[in-house]
């Protein structure tokens, strides 16, 4: 009656193996770290650098806890927060803009640990210390900006097609209003407009969809359909999240954290950093674009560079991996004046390429330069601006220094206007390509609607708070239970134990986030979880005072309970979903652990406890009672 | 009298819980009347979260005397300045409308700098631990979610409890749900404490305590129905008192799991925890004073026939060849 087969006790045993090796990592310390990565694919990250960091470490009297080179970082660990703080104080200038100097936290978990896949959770901002801000796109700006495209190719296209009009605007309901000459005809009108509109290729190179077009004799309204109208935003927003990411990356901070929420905010947290103002500046960075002829290859700039005889009507400009290039003066567009660059398939040739899509104005621009000089390269320069602070003499001194790399440097095949294709990419050259340039420039204006900076004491502090907190749920509740239902609470509390355990593991193994409310969280379910042994320690009594003998009752008691454990986990699931779905930061860690906890109470609370107590009331001899 | 097992409650108690039904009931639907015109005339004392605004903590070297803090901050020109501890009364949380309502980077830090300037003395000097800034449109969608995550939550009982239980039983647990919920937030309007997105959280999870407890009662109510010969107040009295220890002991259990939250987690986690402390005790209650009651008044009075598997042996004999 009172048996437990033996396959499901191997399930316990390998759910408590893994549970503990997985949970494992969360014991050993993070190290405060230093991180070195290149920031220009010319520089390299070997032995050498390792030597200089080491001289300069010393020089500034900080001993490192460790040097180390791998996977083409460096990773200098320190004793503490305030030694990290020193070194990357010491390290930055001095290694300049080459290299990105990050703050991190780096685990300190062993190899054989780490090549099983264990690792630590990640902590939330609110235990770690760090800044956080929420941006919100203006949507209704990116709108308008791509509206004011679309009019613009309207009027380019009625020119084309020689149909007269006199007004072509863009009015506050996002649809166009075109009045037509009187004696324009009304139906070429529509056939350029429909032209100029589908013309303009959208995100994925999907064409663009065909617009609404009311109104009779010379007055026209043009629509764009709704599905256009969010996709346009939907690509704004993602524009601009390319945007801040590219910036984010530049600022040096190890894991930076980039999240749309709801639809048309964006998530940015940087631990580690404490000054929100700087942080800001760096993500309020301008970039831009800069399209100019080359007027000598990589061998002529070399040279010329050499020889120090540099064209007068040229400059020269660095590419991605530091080669030399000489470009003109002369700007021909520049990152206000593109439309849209997305990566697609030359239909000639099948190949990756990036359909870029100028203004009018550029695009007029561009067709006249290639016209005269088919089989000459253009370039494609990315530049930015990123403003800086330096202390000198006590004042804060406000500057900027400007990165400038030719991001694309393609042969011009034929004349071009508004719309061309650079081709020869591969498919990720493509897909980058195609980021970049959008990088160049926000969709739209973004405004901080949210901010927040938590010190890494209070991060310390919390984590302590919250340790402390689940540590006490758990001996409350085991002083409780152990006098309660004496043996049957021992079980109870074996089974409690696991069950942290294999939060805490499956947390760690999905890479979950630990928030001070998730310590929360964690304490709960332990409170919580308990109602399914209540309930079958206290169905085990009932039985057992029918006058059922021990071993029946316990089986039956098990069995009895196990329908109303179900309903009642299923609706506690269901709130914490609702948690998880609705809530924000820190209350989705609450939510995880609600959840996680939950599942893995039913697991351990009804096949777990249920192992033990047969392991110690099972078997052949007499049982007279039972201590509950 | 044994010792062991130890009981918190007599093992076989026979409360007639339903003789007084009409007063618990009433009783406690007075309670949650009375919780709603608080709310009413009261309001929350919302936090930065859904109001927007600007926070600052502050750790003082000394303990700090809040109305003094307060009083400089209206000298400094915040007036309505909410000041309160954390935890230890030299750390301070100040919350305030930012002067010009800026929200660029200069402006939030010149707020800061100005609390943190007034706030100090020579004597006992502060230093700011951490600061947020909530714009108002943030505060709106937050508050907007959290009321569809207290509907989806109840919908989502109901519509779980009705296919798993009956339709009259799913009324009653949300009635019991809901009124819990009041009374918690009744509560918190009456003590005016900070209503923020950790409470909001504490109130869901005291929404699935509650429900819960009612199930548990409600799972023995079926099983009684269909095994005992017996009217339904009878079988409802008999099913509480079968389950009352089961209630009661859970209840202890996660009450001392919310104060270790309470006394342990330090001050953001204390509304979190005091709502649940709450919500357990109200929740524990409602589902022994309320839920089962009302399963004898007016349309929802359930009989042995709500309870019968009929369907399901319908359903069986039809898929026979």
């Amino acid at each position: 009656m009172l048996e437990f087969p033996r396959w499901k006790y191997l399930v316990i045993l390998l759910v408590v193996v893994l549970s503990t090796l997985y949970a494992l990592p969360n014991l050993y310390q993070k190290d405060p770290s230093v991180q070195i990565t290149k920031n220009r694919p010319a520089v390299v990250v070997d032995e050498a650098l390792s030597q200089r960091v080491r001289s300069l470490l010393k020089e500034a009297g900080i001993e490192p806890k460790s040097v180390e080179l791998q996977d083409g970082q460096l990773l200098v660990r320190l004793a503490d927060a305030q030694t990290q703080t020193r070194a990357a104080d010491v390290l930055r200038p001095a290694l300049g803009e080459d290299y990105t100097t990050a703050l991190n936290l780096v685990p300190t978990t062993p190899g054989w640990l780490e090549k099983i896949g264990a690792r630590p959770m990640s902590l939330g901002l609110d235990l770690q210390g760090g800044v956080h801000f929420t941006m919100q796109v203006d949507r209704n700006a990116a709108l308008e900006k791509r509206i004011e495209s679309y009019a613009d190719a309207i009027r380019q296209s009625l020119r084309e097609g020689r149909v007269g009009y006199t007004a072509v605007n863009r009015r506050p309901d996002h649809s166009i209003e075109v009045v037509l000459t009187r004696n324009a005809n009304p139906d070429d009108a529509r056939r350029a407009i429909v032209t100029a509109v589908t013309g303009i290729t959208g995100a994925g190179g999907a064409v663009g969809a065909a617009p609404v077009i009311d109104g009779d004799g010379s007055r026209l309204t043009v629509r764009l359909p709704e599905s256009e109208l969010a996709r346009i935003a939907v690509d704004a927003i993602e524009q601009n999240r390319n945007v801040i990411s590219n910036r984010i990356n530049a600022i040096g901070v190890a894991e930076p954290v980039l999240q749309r929420q709801g639809e048309d905010r964006l998530v940015i947290q940087l631990p580690g950093l404490q000054d929100t103002a700087e942080a800001k500046r760096l993500i309020g960075a301008a970039a831009t674009l800069e399209f100019r002829a080359v007027t000598g290859d990589e061998l002529q700039a070399a040279a010329a560079l050499a020889d120090g005889n540099i064209p007068a009507d040229s400059r020269i400009y660095y590419d991605d991996y530091g080669r030399p290039l000489l470009l003109s003066k002369r700007l021909l567009a520049s990152g206000e004046d593109l439309v849209n660059a997305v990566p697609t398939v030359d239909p000639q040739t099948g190949l990756p390429a990036v359909s870029v899509t100028l203004s009018s104005a550029a695009g007029k621009r561009m067709f006249d330069h290639t016209v005269e000089n088919i089989g000459n390269r253009l370039g494609i320069v990315y530049v930015e601006r990123i403003p800086t602070v330096t202390i000198v003499d006590g004042k804060e001194v406000h500057s900027s220094r400007t990165t400038e790399r030719v991001i694309s440097s393609a042969t011009i095949r034929g004349a071009f206007g508004k719309d061309f294709q650079t081709t020869g990419l591969s498919r990720e050259e493509a897909n980058s390509l195609a980021k970049q340039l959008k990088a160049g420039a926000l969709a739209a204006p973004m405004d901080f609607v949210e901010e927040g900076v938590v010190g890494p004491s209070l991060g310390a502090e919390n984590v302590a708070r919250g340790v402390k907190a689940v540590q006490f749920a758990f001996l409350f509740t085991l002083l409780f239970f152990v006098i309660y239902y004496r043996m049957f609470g021992l079980i109870t509390c074996a089974a409690l134990l696991l069950n942290l355990l294999m939060v805490v593991a499956l947390m760690s193994v999905f890479g979950a986030t630990m928030t001070l409310p998730g310590f929360a969280g964690l304490a709960l379910s332990i409170g919580m979880s308990v109602d399914a042994n209540v309930l079958i320690n206290e169905r085990i009594r009932e039985e057992l005072r029918t006058g059922l003998p021990p071993r029946a009752a316990i089986a039956t008691g098990y069995d009895k309970a196990s329908g109303t454990i179900f309903d009642s986990n299923m609706t506690a699931l269901l709130a914490g979903i609702a948690l998880y779905a609705f809530g924000t930061g820190p209350l989705r860690g609450f939510a995880v652990t609600m959840v996680i906890g939950i599942l893995t109470s039913v697991f351990t609370a009804v096949t777990v406890s249920r192992g033990i107590a047969t392991l110690i009331y099972g078997g052949k001899r007499k049982l007279k009672s039972i201590a509950i | 009298m044994k010792l062991f097992p130890l009981h918190l409650i007599p093992a076989d108690t026979r409360i007639d819980f339903m003789r007084w039904r009409l007063v618990t009931v009433s009783f406690m639907a007075l309670l949650a009347l009375a919780a709603i015109a608080t709310i009413a005339v009261k309001g929350f004392n919302y936090a930065l979260d859904f109001t927007g605004g600007t926070s600052v903590e502050l750790v003082f070297e000394k303990p700090a005397d809040i109305d003094a803090v307060r009083e400089r901050l209206e000298a400094a020109g915040y007036p309505g300045a909410q000041v309160q501890t954390m935890g230890t009364g030299a750390d301070l949380m100040i919350r305030l409308q930012p002067k010009d309502g800026g929200s660029d980077a200069e402006s939030i830090n010149r707020t800061a700098d100005e609390v943190l300037a007034a706030a100090s003395t020579p004597d006992n000097k502060a230093t700011i631990k951490g600061r947020s800034y909530v714009g108002p449109q943030v505060g709106r969608d937050l508050a907007r979610n959290g009321i569809y995550a207290v509907v989806f939550v109840l919908l989502g009982f109901l519509l779980y409890i009705a296919m798993r239980f009956q339709r009259k039983f799913a009324i009653a647990a949300i009635l019991t749900t809901l009124g819990d919920v009041i009374i918690v937030a009744g509560w918190f309007s009456f003590a005016w404490r900070e209503f923020d997105l950790t409470m909001l959280a504490g109130l869901l999870t005291v929404m699935g305590f509650s429900i819960n407890d009612t199930i548990v009662v409600f799972d023995r109510v079926r099983e009684n129905f269909r095994s005992m010969r017996a009217g339904p107040v009878e079988i409802l009295n008999v099913s509480i008192n079968q389950t009352l220890s089961r209630t009661i002991i859970t209840s202890v259990a996660a009450f001392l799991s919310a104060l270790a939250i309470y006394v342990y987690g330090g001050g953001s986690l204390e509304g979190m925890s005091e709502a649940m402390m709450i919500g357990i005790v109200i929740g524990t209650a409602s589902s022994i004073l309320v839920a089962c009651p009302l399963l004898t008044i007016g349309p929802l009075k359930v009989s042995k026939q709500d309870l019968m598997p009929k369907a399901r042996d319908e359903e069986a004999l039809a898929r026979r060849p």
